[in-house]
């Protein structure tokens, strides 16, 4: 009974392509999976965004939208009706073959990249070697997309809201590289499958989730700053940041493409969120022993929901960084702290007894961090600002 | 189509084609950044010939195109930072990425 | 000869001629992601998933990008400015391109009978791939890192530079 509850939607794939001839049926299959992530994925950001919009709201002390219907849960679905019948607008100066390609491009690179996650046992859409790097080089590409939109707009708030998108994405996807180097160098594989399987073990009724070793938690935590700011998420929003430069590099979409882009970040928030899941908090299995009775797919999703009331509440709570503090951060901080963390890792591996490496490894991340976190960001001195590109 | 009867053979043109492709844009455009984009081809199309030998060749489990093709693009990405960041300083210094005008050696 | 091949050469082909024929340099930078996205689908048919998805994080992810800001970096000296994007000296470079081409194509085509069929599909995973470049290619991996850092540090101190007084 709990063996059919978790593989449900395993057992359901193969009852339905079971209907058709054996040639058919590896085809029918992919075209399935293809349909229900394509499906599934834009109904979880209807519900993220009425979560966010409602919890957004009780943490600034308003009601957020409460009209439609029982306590505003319908509100989503009339903002996509606003949205598909809104008039699509392309300024008379725009590169109107980019601008429209643009939002097509995120949608798709952001797409692609879900089809490596595994989403519960036996549930992944594409089960390859190097899984890892496919992510990775699916969310590269979406930075072409942003750099498209903001450029194609011919509006000087789009590009500079695009190039500061891009120049932040490039400074923090070195960061989230690194830091998921660590669980490749201990795993010893760059597939996704084989990560979440190497966490699934459990002593003393706990589970060997990778945020539970001292590189594992130092990963974990640089992860999940990177994350934020390879989405765009507050307090990494100065691309769009909306009191500077109107929405950044989709001030100029609206209708359908507006909705596009809206659709890409979130879906790009909860790829990511699967991805940091999958890495360090063991993916679709259980925290604990005695709970393991609980379906895979539940648990995957928790976690990624959890994930995302996280990226609200932080949004809910840090004020936006300046430009210079941001790159600062990246590449004096964030960056050295990964590759020590590799270090870190690399002594778990090597160090014998189990008490010594945690004292070590533990030892190696607080001293880095009081190093580089709290002595080497001290020493910064505001000068006269410089406008470098604006003479 | 005796040309394609063996699949390496096509690869091979494409990549000389390509070469070709890239030699063209870095030999006849005035933009400095045009001739780094088609010397950027012409390395691609070298990566191609070196991923389609690999595939095709005696020895596929022996990697060596493999890791020719990775290093190469690693050194490639290497020369792009490094020229771009030169066209950037030349610009800034002579206002011009036109290498038409930029034939002088001295700043 | 696949379907796929041919669809995959047309598209890198047509990238390729784009990138180094459209007017507007950003067209041309876009063009040249398309023509990488078009090479790494050949390495993915090739067998070789690695080097393909390593050629799109490395070429489309960070060498269009970087191209890219090249260009909105430099601008405001010769674009819009009417008259031809080609050097003085087109011709001549026309000219070798085609004779390269045509010595390329014809040495391809003389030896054509001598290239090898295709042999079985070889089984190449990510960990063959990490044993050898940590054992019999440790080497050049460590030249490639010296390498990269000085190249790092090179293009920083290259674009950073600035006139006196410009701060």
């Amino acid at each position: 009974m709990i063996e059919k509850a978790d593989q449900i939607f395993v057992l359901l794939l193969h009852w339905l392509v079971g209907f058709l001839p054996e040639a058919w049926q590896h085809v029918a299959s992919v075209v399935v999976c293809v349909a229900v992530i394509v499906a599934v994925y834009p109904a979880l950001f209807a519900v993220a965004v009425l979560m966010e919009r409602k919890g957004l709201g009780r943490m600034q002390n308003r009601y957020g939208p409460n009209r439609v219907g029982p306590f505003g849960v319908l509100q989503p679905v009339a903002d996509g009706i606003k949205s598909l019948t809104k008039e699509d607008i392309v300024p008379r100066n725009a590169d109107a073959a980019v601008h429209f390609i643009a939002p097509l491009v995120l949608v798709v690179a952001v797409f692609m990249g879900l089809a490596v996650l595994p989403m519960g046992r036996n549930m992944v859409l594409v089960e390859m070697d190097a899984s890892l790097l496919f992510f990775f080089a699916m969310g590269a590409s979406t930075e072409l997309s942003v750099f498209m939109a903001g450029w194609s707009s011919r509006n000087k708030y789009s590009l500079l809201g695009a190039m500061r998108a891009v120049a932040q994405m490039i400074s923090y996807e070195v960061p989230l590289l690194l830091s998921t180097v660590g669980v490749v160098m201990i795993t010893g594989s760059l597939s996704l499958v084989d990560i979440v399987d190497a966490q699934t073990r459990y002593s003393w009724g706990l589970a060997h989730w990778n945020v539970f070793k001292p590189w594992g938690l130092a990963g974990f935590v640089m992860f999940v700053i990177a994350s934020m700011a390879e989405t765009n998420r507050s307090p990494f929003d100065l691309p769009e940041g909306e009191s500077e430069i109107i929405a950044g590099y989709f001030t100029e979409y609206s209708g359908f493409k507006f909705a596009l882009f809206f659709l890409g970040e979130y879906v790009g928030m909860f790829s990511i969120a699967g991805l940091g899941t999958t890495l360090f908090l063991g993916g679709w299995s259980s925290p604990l022993a005695a709970l393991s009775w609980i379906p895979s797919w539940i648990w995957f999703f928790a976690k990624v929901e959890l994930w995302i009331c996280f990226f609200i509440w932080v949004r809910g709570t840090l004020p936006r960084l300046r430009q210079d503090q941001l790159m600062n951060f990246a590449w004096k901080f964030l960056l050295p702290m990964t590759l020590v963390n590799l270090l870190v890792a690399a002594e778990w591996r090597f160090v014998e007894g189990v008490w010594l490496r945690w004292i070590v490894g533990m030892a190696i991340v607080a001293g880095a961090y009081v190093l580089m976190g709290r002595v080497g960001m001290r020493r910064e001195r505001l000068g006269p600002r410089s406008y470098r590109y604006a003479e | 189509m005796t040309c394609f009867s063996t699949p390496l053979a096509g690869y091979l043109l494409v990549a000389a084609l390509l070469f070709a492709i890239g030699l063209a844009g870095a030999l006849t455009r005035r933009n400095a950044i045009l001739v780094l984009i088609g010397i950027e081809l012409m390395l691609n199309a070298a990566n191609l010939n070196l991923i389609a030998f690999w595939r095709f060749g005696p020895h596929p489990e022996m990697l060596t195109g493999l890791m020719f093709a990775l290093f190469s693009i690693a050194v490639a990405a290497a020369e792009a930072a490094v020229g771009l960041g030169l066209v950037i300083q030349i610009h800034r210094h002579l206002k011009t990425t036109d290498l038409d005008q930029i034939s002088r050696m001295k700043g | 000869m696949s379907i796929a091949f041919v669809v995959l050469a047309l598209l890198t082909l047509a990238g390729a001629m784009a990138a180094v024929t459209l007017r507007n340099l950003v067209h041309c930078a876009l063009a040249l992601a398309v023509a990488f996205a078009g090479l790494a689908l050949l390495f993915l048919q090739l067998d070789a998933q690695f080097v393909g998805f390593t050629q799109i994080l490395v070429y489309v992810g960070a060498v269009a990008i970087l191209v890219v800001f090249a260009i909105l970096l430099t601008r405001g000296a010769d674009d819009g400015k009417a008259g031809t994007v080609f050097s003085r000296t087109w011709l001549a470079g026309l000219g070798i391109a085609a004779a390269v081409f045509a010595l390329l194509g014809w040495a391809v085509l003389r030896s054509v009978r001598g290239l090898a069929q295709a042999a079985g599909t070889p089984a190449v995973t990510v960990e063959n791939i990490g044993q050898a470049l940590m054992s019999r290619y440790v080497l050049p991996l460590e030249i490639v890192a010296l390498l990269l850092t000085a190249a790092l540090v090179g293009a920083v101190i290259v674009a950073m530079y600035e006139k006196e007084g410009a701060r």
